[in-house]
């Protein structure tokens, strides 16, 4: 027998590595074939577009507001110049032009509170008394009339402090009322479910613009004789109406989800049903709907920029009113678009990030 | 505890039903319920009858008519773009058919393209290439997070002013013009080959359903499976083109021409039309693409291990185990986002094109039966979504997880 020799195979190869830039490029750039093609299609759709975006946001934009330097660099750079004119009129609708530090001061104040109002440590029983004061503050300021300040009516008031107005308060009104139809919806008394029923899928079921249009054209009519109720009251109480529909809806799945034995338990320690719903099931189901809730008030804000088609004058109707008229700058439409829509999309963005990060608060405090 | 009785001897009394007597107390609960109830009817119908009488005092002072009387009236304006003949001496009624023919139209053709575009997007956002998911991702999270009605002003803006006058219209495919005044493509010239042809695809769509039914009932019996999509992709596709062939194969074309003032010929599309279709589109999409992506992660990932596991291929995994899951989970929310963008077409009426809410607002301005036509706008559109709604909670118990 011969002795076994040991014949040494060659050492593996070291593995490929996976991490660091190389590895990364390879892994989501150049994984396999239709991979390889996207980033290709991508690199030069980018390379097409990227420096011409940029040659007219930037490059050739005139930031001046004169309007011979716009006329002439239009169709090659961005005339941002219209907007460094007309912001006041923009952002404040006609609201009188020497008094626009009262809208300013009352849209700085509820910006700051609602940013508060989302912010952990601060919440308080002193968040509703603040609310109550800001509140207060905000309809001096805007109104006037005392102290005084001079009386501004509401047709004149527009722009930015228009819109946070009607998404706040319709989203705070909407809110509460949201949450007794769901509790009716879900409710063992026939009359009251069915009228819940009814309400939801009935303004469900058609368009804003039609709720809309319901509050300034029909609305006088129902009215008796007489009584005058202010264009931006009935358009505001159209917009609660319609967010409370929805949100009625995402409330009940979050109801919905909380498992009868709650209830049963609630019962059983003799709690009334007000009781139940207030200390057991709500604080459960609202917190399940966390992201829902924040899409309803989202969709909400967006939808403010509809009360334009019924002639008031929100950010979308205010730029309508700067450029219309002036005959200089009319051509500038784009830009002043792309103003707006970035000033709602900041907006937006915050509301789904600070969504996102609410929910996660509300995990981690689950478990 | 199996014998109680024989541990204590006494005789447990079985638990007797309470005596039903009527409370007439305020501490019943179903005499408080009841109370409720009337309650809110007795408000409701003096809500309804205060807001009543209020309307038909208004009505009698103003002066203003009511009934739809109006509707037989001839209308007196003209609509610009109309998919049955239509002039200002119509009645209203067919005005307002005009206008939801209109609506009817952006809905399908916008529904069409969002799901085309979302669901593309919806899987891009889930790639592993860096630069799909990116653009994916950002596309998103832009269209989404900007008010539809300032994306379908932006767009009607470009439409109507940014791009060349139609003198000078850009030529962008062989036969495709556009321009300030729209949009300008070939359309075939309808004749006896167009017709013979959707009648042959019309049949073969018939013969592909039969084939399939009798694939699934061989499939049951023998458990030998055929393919399905394909033989019935081309049974529609062989049907159609014997229509075709029969007719004379026509291959003519009605391209629109382009003269030194206009474009002329084929079919044209408006601009309110584009921008209302392509505003509606690109902001329905991003949502549906959150509908696709999140239905698809829904499925769990063990779910296609255990398919490969079962030696399923990659395609029949999609088929049978993956997309059945996936679209339970999609379906719904979709046909929100199919109803919203059928909703969202009503902001047409902001850049002027004719559907039924523009119709019905020049109406009312002109009428002044404001009653009249906001009640058929909203008619119109609860029924659209209460169908659809129906549609779908029938589809919603067949599809549901049939439990033991």
């Amino acid at each position: 027998m011969t002795a076994a020799v040991f014949t040494p195979i060659p050492s593996r190869e070291a593995p490929v590595k996976l991490t660091g830039t190389l590895a990364w490029i390879k892994r989501s750039l150049f994984a396999d074939w239709p991979s390889t093609i996207a980033t290709i299609f991508f690199v030069g759709v980018f390379a097409w577009i990227i420096p011409d975006i940029i040659s007219w946001t930037l490059v050739n934009a005139v930031f001046r507001p004169d309007n011979e330097a716009c006329r002439e660099a239009a169709g090659n750079g961005a005339c941002w110049g219209m907007i460094a004119e007309k912001y006041r009129l923009i952002i404040f609708g006609r609201y009188p032009f020497d008094q626009q530090w009262r809208p300013l001061v009352a849209t700085l104040l509820m910006v700051v509170l609602l940013v508060a109002s989302c912010t952990r440590p601060l919440w308080s029983k002193w968040l509703i008394v603040a609310w109550v004061g800001v509140l207060a503050a905000f309809f001096t300021l805007m109104k006037g009339g005392v102290l005084g300040l001079s009386p501004v009516e509401t047709s004149r008031w527009g722009g930015l402090p228009l819109t946070i107005m009607l998404s706040t308060l319709g989203i705070a009104c909407a809110f509460p009322l949201a949450v007794l139809v769901a509790l009716g919806r879900r409710s063992h008394l026939p009359a009251i479910r069915s009228l819940c029923i009814v309400y939801v899928e009935l303004i469900r079921g058609v368009p804003l613009i039609s709720v809309l249009f319901m509050a300034s054209f029909m609305f006088p009519l129902f009215m008796p004789q007489g009584t005058q109720v202010d264009v931006l009251l009935r358009v505001f109480v159209g917009i609660t109406l319609f967010a409370a529909a929805y949100l009625a809806e995402v409330v009940r799945g979050g109801l919905q989800a909380i498992p009868k034995g709650q209830v049963e338990a609630a019962a059983s320690l003799g709690l009334s049903y007000w009781q139940t719903q207030r200390k057991i099931v709500l604080p459960q189901a609202l917190k399940l709907v966390v992201p829902s809730i924040m899409n309803s008030f989202i969709s909400t804000f967006k939808d403010t920029s509809l009360v334009t088609i019924v002639s008031l004058y929100d950010l979308t109707g205010s730029l309508a009113l700067a450029l219309g008229g002036d005959a200089n700058w009319r051509q500038f439409y784009l830009e002043g678009y792309l103003f707006i829509a970035a000033i709602y999309w900041v907006g937006c963005f915050a509301m789904s990030r600070y969504s996102q990060w609410i929910e996660k608060q509300l995990n981690h405090s689950n478990r | 505890m199996a014998d109680v009785r024989a541990e204590t001897g006494a005789v447990i009394p079985t638990a007797k039903a309470a005596p039903k007597k009527r409370d007439w107390s305020w501490r019943s609960q179903a005499f408080r319920g009841l109370i409720y109830q009337l309650l809110a009817i007795a408000l409701l119908i003096f809500v309804g009858w205060w807001l009543t009488t209020n309307t038909l005092e208004n009505m009698r002072t103003r002066g203003i008519q009511s009934g739809f009387g109006f509707l037989l009236q001839p209308a007196g304006f003209d609509i610009g773009e109309t998919l049955i003949e239509f002039d200002s001496d119509n009645p209203y009624w067919k005005a307002f058919l005009v206008g939801l023919l209109n609506t009817l139209r952006v809905a399908v053709i916008g529904i069409v393209c969002t799901t085309i575009l979302g669901t593309m997007i919806g899987i891009g956002r889930l790639s592993k290439n860096f630069l799909l998911r990116g653009f994916c991702t950002g596309y998103v999270e832009i269209f989404r997070n900007i008010p539809v009605l300032i994306q379908l002003l932006t767009w009607y803006f470009v439409l109507t002013t940014l791009l060349p006058a139609v003198s000078e219209a850009v030529h962008l495919a062989p036969g495709v013009y556009v321009s300030k005044s729209g949009m300008s493509f070939p359309t075939p010239v309808w004749g006896m080959g167009q017709a013979l042809a959707a009648g042959g695809m019309l049949i073969g769509l018939v013969l592909s359903h039969f084939y399939r039914r009798w694939a699934m009932a061989a499939f049951e019996k023998t458990g030998v499976a055929r393919a399905t999509f394909w033989p019935s992709l081309a049974l529609i596709i062989v049907g159609g083109l014997i229509g075709w062939a029969i007719g004379g194969a026509p291959t003519a074309l009605d391209f629109p021409e382009k003269t030194e003032i206009n474009v002329s010929g084929g079919g044209a599309v408006t601009p309110e039309f584009l921008a209302v279709v392509i505003g509606l589109t690109l902001y329905t999409a991003s949502f549906v693409a959150e509908i696709v992506r999140s239905g698809i992660q829904a499925v769990a990932w063990g779910q296609s291990e255990a398919a490969s596991a079962l030696g399923l291929s990659r395609g029949l995994q999609l088929k049978l185990v993956l997309l059945p899951q996936a679209l339970r989970v999609i379906i719904p929310p979709m046909t929100n986002q199919y109803l919203n963008l059928t909703k969202n077409s009503s902001l047409a009426v902001a850049i002027g094109y004719p559907d039924l809410v523009s119709i019905s607002n020049t109406t009312l301005n002109q009428t002044g039966r404001a009653v009249e036509c906001i009640a058929i706008i909203m008619l119109v559109y609860l029924t659209l979504s209460l169908s659809t709604a129906a549609l779908m909670n029938w589809y919603n118990t067949r599809s549901a997880i049939k439990e033991r």
